[in-house]
């Protein structure tokens, strides 16, 4: 084959485009977020909004570099780039910078770098590096061993670093050892069902529940009485729920700490905490619902303006979606998320060789676990934790993580066919 | 089923089952953001017909009684034009202007001033509005959104007097804000005295209030029942160990001259008087008035602000006797019964002290009743050559250990603001001058005489005298005597203060300040009615005329007062300073002052 000089040969177009529909949608609304009167320039480089376009042109730069790198550097170089993403994490935590409570952040002159946003990337390499070594292709429990470490030691150091929210991103790798059999469907699904229970339990009393729970079995034992296997089953599954959730009440009540009682509290009832997180919730609401149908329009939110809402740019960057662009608008913001999270998933589902499919699932699923939890935070349907929205959120470390991340996957993609 | 992971089929619904899984997370949103955007019309309503402010309550900061619950010092209220750049809008400009007398540029830059502060955060853009402004304001607020009025208090003193000793209040400044994020731009904090030194007990805590702000810019309520605010805690009121009427005598007595007062209560170190002349009027430095005037007492040749009481150092002279004939007593360098003859002078290799003349031979008592420097210096070289001590710098150290466990030489840890230490002699500082063998007992025979590298404060000898009284013990001298209920001690002055010498010895002491009175220096003095302890000092000043200085306590057998006095450039002690004190004594003890000539001279008198 001749050598390949057109580097961006074979890119997949419809997932660039999205890139960048939600990077200038993120900087517009940047803009409209954190702006300052007396710098009304979107270029004003000493406003957030100027800054975040320097993040985006070095991004391209970056993006740039990673399509001239050989798509075989990647494998080859995992683990490199996994160890020496981990140092990085080892040496934040010993001579990094505290922001928000977080020792998570490198000082570098006048540029602020936060080496977890680029763990998510390394962790995702080295994971599907172990998942391709993985040649008896088989799943015991033996072979998951590895991917849960690689797993584990990333997720434990920024653990050290009290930042929350990154280290719960690291969950999102569970999706990604469903999609490769290690864990098995049902696992999940308990996962998903026992947080529903557990703030159900919490909402409404739990001899409801529990009543509830015991007269649907019985009903459903009634039209399954002729199958006497599937009936002893589903009663010890109702037993094993209903003990469930006396614990979690109990729990609830009895273990949890009085910060760790607020933020589910808040969760449930914003009335809760009149100052702090309540407080918060209340106001990124009533930016949202104040957007009504189409939004009252590009510079002329009120609520987002009026500092009530904390961390306008970053974390809390859906509320001036949702105020300014209206349900319309936050239509299209998640629409644009959920194709792009499809498209990858698709692009993962075509690769032939093992490391490319489990790189795609773990981008789309760290993109997927962002959005989740940052959308969700915001219109009350999670607790208050902080991660950013990936390519809308203010903030270079991430924009450059998520921009590596996804072009590498891209990169990769373009090469699908030289894989083995 | 362990194969089979990878059959195309299950794959497939491994990868359908994530897809629906993430579709139904978009949907469970959109669901949700139907119901909050176009369903629930509350939010539009907070939002739109709303606009909240969040409004910081200021308590009242407590007040400052005298010791029989006088009032000291008050909170007079008054209002900050206050501006939140975001929410201000296209206004009446001439009309706005004219009505706080201000220009347009003015307007203009104080606009921009706030901007640049915070477009969201309130900004005060004209201070202390007066009332007739506030009145007409009250009416037209509603034409100029974003503007609103702040209530706030100021300091008000119903006398004029214990400037020092109040300090005073005044913006918190950049660095305390740094320093506490409780401050915020445009807060007040205690930058001196009992203001300072009191200062969280005295702010209280202030709190933050949401409130609904209608489309003319009034008030209308606070937010969700104010679910969001936080109560201000208002300050806690103190009584000050001042007695009103003493102090304004006291600032009377020294009117036109230089000086200061110091009188404590033995009993309990609590400062009665504490008087820096010449002084100023405490009212001058509150609010807006208080830079411009800060200027000017600063500016002042006379140093109104120089707290004397605290921070002048002199050297005290022959009151400091007391103090060492104390320690002579203690090591055995003389006894009651050594006495000695006074030819006049005191000479020894080539260094001669005058005396003058008095009646013959002195005795601890009566050398000190005629403050004789021949047995002054005597007794200090006896006590100093003991055989006990191996060296000289043995022997000034333990002299020098002793009058600082009187209380010379230290600052007290007080809540006195700016209290300085002095100085007194030490064997290192003679070693550095003269080298270690350089020097002996009649190179530092000043300090015999209360001279030489010797500085010590009014509120030091105020507290020795106290200390006599005590025979032997010491209450911290502090200005606080109650915080918040007047019957409460302030906790931290309730520990005795034991000096390093037997109270036999300050026996001999109260005897001897009592002769001096009766019938020794300060007999011009002596008060028929209340027994007095004193002893006079003369301050030597080599730039001009000579301070008079004069320590006492009264009564002798039950000390309710002790008293220091200096008059700058006064001459002797007995002539000016002991009369001061024993007007003092007799205000403090009968409430009145019968010898009207005597007074007369004093308040005539002007150095
Ligand atoms: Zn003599």
């Amino acid at each position: 084959m001749r050598p390949q000089f057109n580097f961006f040969k074979n890119i997949d177009k419809i997932t660039v485009l999205l890139f960048f529909f939600l990077v200038i949608i993120g900087w517009v609304n940047v803009y409209a977020a954190e702006i300052n009167e007396n710098h009304r320039s979107i270029f004003d480089f000493s406003q957030s909004y100027g800054k975040q376009f320097v993040w985006i042109i070095t991004a391209i730069l970056l993006i740039t570099i990673i399509f001239t790198i050989d798509m075989k550097f990647f494998p080859a170089f995992a683990y490199i780039i996994f160890g020496g993403v981990m140092l990085l994490l080892v040496g934040v935590l010993l001579f990094g910078t505290t922001v928000n409570a977080s020792k998570s952040w490198f000082h570098i002159g006048p540029v602020a770098i936060q080496p977890a946003e680029f763990a998510k990337y390394a962790t995702a390499l080295a994971l599907a590096r172990v998942i391709y070594d993985n040649k008896s292709k088989s799943r015991t429990f033996k072979d998951l061993l590895k991917p849960l470490m690689i797993i584990a030691i990333p997720t434990l150091l920024i653990f050290l670093q009290n930042d929350t929210g990154t280290t719960l991103v690291f969950a999102a790798f569970f999706i990604v050892l469903y999609r490769e059999g290690f864990v098995p469907g049902w696992i999940i699904i308990l996962g998903i069902f026992g947080v529903f229970l557990f703030v159900l339990t919490l909402l409404i009393n739990e001899f409801v529940i529990i009543g509830v729970l015991t007269g649907l079995s019985l009903i459903i034992a009634f039209f399954l009485r002729k199958k006497t296997s599937s009936v002893k089953q589903l009663l010890a599954l109702m037993l094993l729920i209903n003990a469930y959730v006396y614990v979690v009440d109990y729990a609830y009540d009895e273990i949890l700490q009085p910060h760790q009682k607020m933020r589910i509290a808040v969760l449930i009832d914003e009335s809760v905490d009149q100052r702090g997180a309540g407080y918060n919730l209340h106001q990124s609401k009533i930016a949202i619902g104040s957007g009504g149908l189409t939004g009252k329009g590009f510079l002329q939110g009120t609520q987002t303006k009026f500092s009530f809402v904390p961390e306008q740019g970053t974390d809390f960057i859906f509320c001036t979606v949702g105020e300014e662009w209206g349900f319309v608008g936050s239509v299209v913001l998640i629409g644009l998320f959920l194709t792009l999270l499809i498209r990858i998933i698709l692009l993962a589902e075509r690769q032939r060789s093992v490391f490319s499919r489990v790189f795609g699932y773990s981008l789309a699923s760290i993109i997927f676990f962002h959005f989740m939890v940052n959308i969700g935070m915001t219109i009350g349907l999670v607790p208050v934790i902080g991660i950013p929205l990936p390519m809308i959120s203010y903030g270079g470390s991430s924009l450059w993580a998520f921009s590596v991340f996804l072009f590498t996957f891209l990169k990769l993609d373009s090469r699908r066919l030289e894989f083995l | 089923m362990q194969n089979n992971y990878q059959s195309s089929e299950i794959s497939s619904r491994r990868k359908n089952f994530i897809i629906f899984f993430i579709v139904l997370t978009g949907l469970i949103f959109l669901t949700r953001l139907f119901f909050i955007q176009i369903i629930d019309h509350r939010y539009k309503i907070f939002a739109n017909s709303n606009i909240q402010r969040i409004v910081t309550d200021y308590p009242a900061r407590g007040l400052i009684y005298d010791r029989n619950g006088e009032l000291m010092v008050f909170n007079e209220p008054y209002y900050d034009l206050m501006v939140l750049p975001g929410q201000v809008r296209e206004m009446d400009t001439l009309e706005f202007i004219n009505l706080l007398d201000i220009t347009k540029e003015q307007l203009e830059n104080r606009l921009q001033a706030a901007r640049v502060y915070s477009r969201f955060r309130a900004s005060v853009f004209e201070r202390q509005i007066s009332k007739d402004i506030y009145a007409v304001l009250q009416e037209k607020l509603f034409k100029y959104p974003g503007f609103y009025v702040q209530p706030r208090t100021l300091r008000k003193y119903p006398e004029p007097v214990a400037a020092h000793t109040f300090g005073y209040v005044g913006e918190a400044g950049p660095a305390e804000i740094a320093a506490n994020p409780y401050y915020r731009p445009g807060d007040y904090i205690g930058i001196s005295g009992i203001e300072r030194h009191y200062e969280e007990i005295l702010r209280g805590q202030k709190g933050t209030r949401i409130v609904l702000v209608d489309a003319l810019n009034r008030e209308i309520g606070s937010f969700q029942e104010g679910r969001y605010d936080t109560l201000a805690v208002a300050g806690t009121d103190l009584y000050a160990s001042l007695d009103l009427e003493l102090q304004m005598y006291g600032e009377k007595l020294l009117q036109n001259k230089r000086g200061s007062i110091v009188a404590i209560e033995p009993s309990s170190g609590e400062i009665l008087a504490l008087v820096s002349s010449p002084g100023y009027d405490p009212n001058l430095l509150v609010g807006r008035i208080r830079t411009q005037n800060y200027q000017m007492l600063q500016n002042d040749t006379l140093k109104p602000l120089f707290n004397r009481a605290l921070m002048a150092s002199y050297p005290p002279g022959s009151v400091f006797k007391v103090a060492n004939f104390l320690v002579g007593l203690q090591e055995g360098g003389i006894t009651t019964h050594s006495r000695y003859g006074c030819p006049g002078y005191y000479r020894s290799g080539g260094i001669t002290i005058r005396c003058r003349t008095h009646p013959q031979p002195v005795n601890v008592v009566s050398g000190l009743q005629y403050s004789c420097n021949t047995f002054s210096a005597i007794q200090f070289r006896n006590t100093l050559e003991l055989p006990k001590f191996e060296s000289m710098q043995q022997a000034l150290t333990t002299w020098r250990d002793h009058i600082v466990s009187m209380g010379f030489g230290v600052t007290f840890d007080s809540d006195l603001s700016h209290e300085l230490p002095g100085q007194i002699g030490s064997a290192d500082y003679y070693d550095r001058i003269y080298g270690p063998r350089g020097w002996k007992a009649l190179t530092v025979i000043s300090l015999a005489i209360g001279q030489g590298e010797i500085g010590t404060t009014p509120v030091q000898l105020a507290n020795l005298a106290a200390t006599v009284a005590n025979r032997g013990y010491y209450f911290t001298p502090h200005v606080v005597k109650a915080i918040g209920h007047p019957d409460s001690l302030n906790p931290g002055f309730l520990t005795r203060k034991r000096t390093t010498i037997d109270s036999v010895h300050f026996e001999v002491m109260a005897q001897a300040m009592f002769e001096t009175v009766e019938t020794g220096t300060g007999r011009f003095s002596r008060m028929d009615d209340i027994s007095m302890a004193g002893k006079t000092g003369t301050v030597q000043n080599p730039h001009g005329e000579n301070h008079s200085a004069f320590i006492a306590f009264a009564p002798v057998e039950n000390p309710q007062i002790a008293i220091s006095v200096i008059v700058e450039n006064a001459g002797g002690g007995a002539t000016w300073a002991a009369p001061i004190s024993s007007l003092m004594i007799e205000k403090y003890i009968n409430r009145e002052v019968k010898r009207d000539w005597f007074e007369q001279r004093i308040l005539d008198a002007a150095f």
